[in-house]
């Protein structure tokens, strides 16, 4: 669905590429997180994905990107929104409607959609994101975290196949975030690509893949597994694992259980094992 | 020292605080938790003199606060906004932070600027224009341009949202050493870890009222106040818990009491 093959980049007037020989696949209906400190490139990459790079903002790119087997090089930028949605970190920046409803239907509209289909994916946005009640609101009334579930409501819509979220919880309140990963996570198994750039773990954890972007170029790239039993390694280049996996990770070293674990209820599986184990 | 009695202020669209009561000592730190809409902001508001209370009175260091000013509050109590960009607006750092104290006529202010811009980390971008500045930078410079007022209490609200891991322990080191300077702070915040680094203390708000008060494990192993706030533990807490260490959110504490058990 999204392939990168060698790609870097550089901003005009820069010396140095913001991104370096970036390649990697995301398939049909995969979940990819993507990761990395301040000013690794990840907002840079997530602004290919839809061609805004090199199409608005220009700069001097190499290598290939394909969206859904198209090279973005031959693709306008609004034609690849209608495959690929993306979310910026602050919702605020892409709502401009006076109601909800209006909002939502931009897209669409934009689009030549007839306006019984564009009622219908209306309904069936806002359902998805549990915003039902708030058709009329104005969007500027609500909270950060609605603001952000209507910003994702907007891009479904458009029906796209691809969403790229980045950054779309850091402002967000603890509540407010486990309802944004919720429904991320949901429109995945419905078999939405979904791509997240988040510098908090947590959320990627349930990825199916998670990229590690330091300094413009992959440092780390495979399951979540795979990347966060390098915590350390992480740490050093400025990433957080999740606390439960550091604390799996201490117990890793102290050899007190075989592998990291990722969840509440894999620790307690694996610890108990342990347990019984203990006890024979 | 900062004493609230029965702080009450009510909004033309009816949300109420209720009754708040509490004090802090010089020199403490504190952190008020609470979901959004629970009354956090409100309260700061009435503390810095933006909002006033309908009833009940504020004493800072002894001197009911309705009759001081705005800025006369500013000298004792600094408030740093959750988005830097909110306070930010001079064309470089060392402006930005000189501005305060020449409206408040300080003396040797060149001197205490350089010395804020060392301690926060940002003396090597004084010339630099702030908009140009990194996120966790302006955070600190937001912070720089309140703390060059030498103000004794300190309010952090939000101060790691959106910053990333070097940044967010940068920030917090800052904050730790303004600690050992017997600065008392005041910090808002969702991030759970944060507040267990850096407070002893926590006042849990829900709709417009105090509903704990007590050292930060006290409150969480309540679970009835938990399922009240709709507090969300983070991961960890809740596998300490359920492992019968009570609530830990720092992993490798978790992992020494797993060790001394297991060993």
């Amino acid at each position: 669905m999204i392939e990168f093959e060698e790609v870097s980049f550089r901003y005009p007037g820069n010396r140095d590429h913001v991104l370096r020989d970036i390649t990697f696949h995301v398939k049909k209906g995969e979940f990819l997180g993507i990761s990395g400190p301040s000013g690794s490139g990840k907002s840079t990459l997530c602004l290919m994905m839809n061609g805004i790079i090199p199409k608005t903002i220009e700069g001097e790119l190499s290598g290939e990107i394909y969206i859904d087997g198209e090279n973005i090089k031959e693709k306008e930028v609004y034609e690849v929104s209608e495959k690929l949605g993306l979310i910026l970190q602050n919702p605020e920046s892409q709502l401009f409607s006076m109601t909800v409803e209006e909002e939502l239907a931009f897209g669409p509209e934009n689009l030549g959609i007839k306006r019984e289909e564009i009622e219908e994916r209306i309904s069936w946005a806002l359902e998805l994101v549990g915003m039902e009640k708030f058709r009329d609101a104005f969007p500027h009334q609500l909270s950060g975290g609605e603001k952000q579930k209507i910003a994702i409501a907007s891009l479904l819509t458009m029906k796209p196949e691809i969403l790229v979220l980045d950054e779309p919880t850091s402002n967000l309140d603890p509540k407010s975030r486990i309802e944004i990963f919720k429904i991320v996570k949901k429109l995945n198994k419905k078999g939405m690509t979904v791509v997240v750039v988040e510098h908090e773990t947590d959320f990627i954890s349930s990825a199916d893949k998670i990229l590690i972007l330091n300094d413009g170029k992959i440092v780390k790239y495979g399951t979540p597994r795979e990347v966060f039993r390098e915590a350390d390694y992480l740490k050093h280049v400025g990433i957080r694992v999740p606390e439960i996996v550091e604390f799996s990770n201490y117990l890793l070293k102290g050899g007190y259980v075989d592998d990291i674990f990722l969840s509440v209820s894999e620790a307690l599986e694996v610890l108990n094992v342990k347990d019984r184990e203990s006890m024979l | 020292m900062l004493r609230i009695e029965n702080l009450c202020y009510e909004y033309e669209s009816g949300f109420k605080l209720k009754n708040i009561s509490f004090e802090i000592r010089d020199g403490e730190s504190i952190a008020i938790i609470g979901e959004n809409g629970s009354g956090k902001t409100t309260l700061v508001k009435n503390l810095i003199g933006l909002l006033r209370p309908d009833s009940g009175k504020i004493f800072l260091n002894g001197e009911d606060t309705s009759k001081m000013s705005v800025a006369e509050i500013a000298r004792t109590i600094g408030f740093v906004f959750q988005n830097p960009d909110n306070q930010i607006f001079a064309s470089s750092v060392k402006e930005e932070v000189s501005f305060g104290p020449k409206n408040l006529g300080m003396d040797n202010i060149e001197e205490k600027v350089n010395d804020v811009l060392k301690k926060t980390d940002l003396f090597k971008y004084r010339d630099k224009h702030p908009f140009k500045l990194s996120g966790g930078e302006k955070q600190r410079l937001a912070l720089a341009s309140i703390l060059v007022m030498n103000p004794k209490i300190l309010i952090l609200d939000e101060p790691t949202s959106g910053l990333d891991l070097k940044n967010a322990v940068k920030l917090m080191k800052i904050v730790k050493n303004l600690q050992k300077e017997g600065k008392t702070i005041i910090l808002i915040t969702h991030d759970m870890k944060l507040v267990s680094d850096l407070c002893e203390r926590v006042i849990l708000m829900k709709s417009g009222e105090i509903i704990a008060d007590g050292k930060i494990k006290e409150v969480f192993n309540r679970e009835s106040l938990l399922e009240k706030t709709k507090i969300e533990l983070p991961e960890i807490a809740k596998l300490s818990k359920i492992l019968g260490f009570g609530i830990i959110f720092d992993p490798k504490e978790l992992y020494e009491k797993w060790r001394s058990l297991n060993d």
